[in-house]
């Protein structure tokens, strides 16, 4: 049992500290190594037995559970209930008193837990150094700058308007390329006009459309220039009306540019955060949510009955089509790479999963359904499963082509089922329908039909290994960078 | 029951601090405002249960008997048994803290006691400020030495 114990003297009367760290979601705001976090289930911050969900600046992630607040003594326990760090029995406690001489505060954040064998010193000095002295500054500094802390700053994840990145970064592709050609850059971004405004992005998201931008395959980019098609974070100067500083906003839009800590936008692209929906969640969900929305209500209206085939459906924006049409009475057929892949699929709506790395599936989707086939095709995998797609539609059915992981379709002839086909882009509909589908995606994430699997978190800095992995296959759900 | 709290912080470590206040015959040595002072009964200043009584500047003297006495969580607690001041069931705890950020320390010292109502703020900022903050502002010049 590593106990940690550290305190300090903050130039604030208490009532101000403790109006900050009563908020169990307000480290966001004022901690420097916590990126964005959310209460789940949409309760209260200061309600006991609620669980605080966020990503730490290094990658990790941590879900903590409040075990007891007093307004009366000013103490605040915690514990963690899962980490990405081996730290086992670890519970917290914050306290503050009152410096009469002063008026200040004097703060003590003590925590006992378990480490495996070896690693004491480590985590004594991450925890005490890098979680709790870091907080102690970090929370001066927010106060010293904040003037008072706004309801909204403490009541939510959001930053504050200055907190931005003294060193602006952006990763930047230096020429047409493997990930190697990725480069993390210092990059400003240019103050606001009419109509723009300028963010600190706290979190990204990773697409595979950023790889074929990356490789050149989409001449998207001239480099040097930096990728990224969506991204979430705070609102830090606003020249557009309906958006002012400390907004929490999202956006999922070309041209590319996202992969970066500050970043000025037309207003127009951006969405309003909901509290309940995290910057992290936002950023995972932006683009591939606004996907599976247009997917299964707009490029074609899914069905109650009717037979859905999703390709690579452990995907980013395949186990968000299988959620979603499960959710509305689909029957879901995917295909996926391996048996781990499957057992994700089946366990988030997708009710018969195919095992192939072959792209054969079409016998297997007409077993299936009794010779029928699918009634809506999404595919994203392009020429290589062209022929299995058209032999596993329905007669009348429809073959939705969104992306071509393996390359561009030729033209097909669908006389032989009747069958329609399209080729929608996401930044078509967006461009008509950005509100709506924004909100129909972040109310199926209140509902709990949109769940969404951000296993994959990356530093900012390591967008190539996180290009790598995606590539390899080795990732599952959505890839999240963190700012 | 009133109760009266005053904390400072004192720029030395914890440990030095305490050397100093736990020493329950020690006022004289610390305090800007006790002349004299001597343990009854020829006990240790550190038995719980005995009795330091010592007379002040201005001539008044104070008997008060240890309750607690804590080398691990820096803290001592007593109880008045006579005094001029005219208080009843006065209890007073001093507490020190380490601050880790800079090696120095968090002293408090609060007291619950009762007296006549229209006695109570005189009182509080009588022992608040003219005791219990004076003697931090001694005790920070006796430690920087």
């Amino acid at each position: 049992m590593i106990r940690v114990r550290r305190s300090a003297v903050i130039d604030a009367p208490i009532e101000r500290v403790w109006a900050v760290l009563r908020d169990f979601n307000s480290h966001s705001a004022w901690h420097p190594a916590v990126g964005p976090s959310v209460i789940e289930r949409g309760e209260p911050a200061d309600q006991v037995g609620c669980v605080r969900e966020f990503a730490l600046k290094d990658g990790n992630h941590i879900r903590e559970q409040l075990l007891t607040l007093s307004d009366r003594d000013h103490v605040s326990t915690y514990c963690i209930l899962d980490a990405t760090l081996p730290m086992r029995n670890y519970v917290a406690t914050v306290q503050l008193k009152r410096v009469t001489d002063g008026d200040r505060t004097f703060w003590h954040w003590e925590s006992t837990f378990d480490v495996p064998r070896g690693r004491e010193r480590e985590f004594e000095q991450l925890v005490g150094g890098e979680v709790y002295e870091a907080g102690f500054a970090g929370l001066a500094a927010y106060l010293r700058r904040d003037g008072h802390p706004s309801p909204r700053l403490g009541a939510g994840a959001a930053r504050t308007g200055d907190s931005r990145a003294a060193d602006p970064q952006a990763v930047v592709a230096t020429a047409f390329g493997g990930p190697e050609v990725l480069e993390l850059r210092r990059l400003d971004a240019r103050p606001p006009q009419r109509g723009e405004v300028r963010l600190r992005q706290t979190a990204i998201g990773v697409n595979y459309i950023d790889v074929y931008i990356r490789r050149g395959d989409y001449r998207m980019i001239e480099p040097p220039a930096p990728l990224g098609m969506e991204a979430a974070g705070v609102v830090l100067e606003s020249e557009a009306p309906g958006f002012a500083p400390g907004d929490r906003v999202a956006y999922a839009a070309p041209p590319p540019g996202a992969y970066a800590t500050v970043r000025t936008l037309p207003a127009g692209q951006l969405v309003p955060l909901p509290d309940h929906v995290s910057e992290e969640a936002a950023a995972a969900l932006m683009l591939k949510g606004m996907t599976a929305e247009y997917l299964l209500h707009r490029a074609h209206r899914v069905r109650p009955g009717d037979t859905v085939l999703v390709h690579a459906a452990a995907g980013g924006v395949g186990l968000l089509l299988c959620q979603w049409a499960r959710a509305l009475g689909a029957r879901v057929i995917g295909t996926v790479s391996s048996e781990a892949k499957a057992e994700l699929a089946r366990a988030n709506g997708c009710e018969h999963p195919i095992v192939t790395r072959t792209y054969a599936f079409a016998e297997r989707t007409r077993q299936l359904t009794g010779g029928r086939g699918a009634d809506v095709i999404y595919d994203g995998l392009g020429r290589e499963a062209a022929a299995e797609n058209l032999a596993a539609l329905a007669r009348l059915g429809h073959w939705v082509s969104y992306g071509h992981a393996t390359g561009p379709l030729d033209p097909v002839s669908l006389t032989e089922k009747s069958g329609a086909f399209s080729q929608p882009v996401l930044f078509h509909y967006t461009g008509e329908f950005l509100p709506q589908m924004a909100g129909r995606v972040f109310a199926a994430l209140r509902d709990g039909i949109l769940q969404p699997h951000v296993r994959h978190r990356y530093p900012l800095a390591a967008a190539a290994d996180a290009h790598r992995d995606l590539e390899a296959r080795r990732t599952t759900g959505q890839v999240v960078l963190l700012a | 029951m009133i109760k009266v709290y005053t904390s400072s912080v004192i720029d030395a470590p914890a440990e030095a601090v305490w050397a100093q206040v736990r020493d329950f015959n020690g006022l004289p040595r610390w305090t800007p405002f006790v002349a004299e002072s001597r343990i009854e009964e020829g006990q240790p200043a550190d038995r719980i249960g005995c009795v330091r009584n010592f007379r002040l500047r201005d001539g008044g003297v104070i008997r008060e008997r240890l309750l607690t006495l804590s080398d691990y969580d820096y803290q001592c607690t007593y109880s008045i048994l006579e005094s001029p001041m005219g208080v009843e069931n006065y209890v007073a705890t001093l507490k020190l803290t380490p601050v880790t950020d800079g090696g120095r320390t968090f002293a408090e010292w609060w007291a619950e006691f009762d007296c006549a109502p229209e006695r109570e703020a005189a009182l509080a900022e009588q022992i608040g400020q003219g005791v219990f903050q004076a003697a931090f502002d001694a005790l920070k010049k006796v430690v920087a030495r």
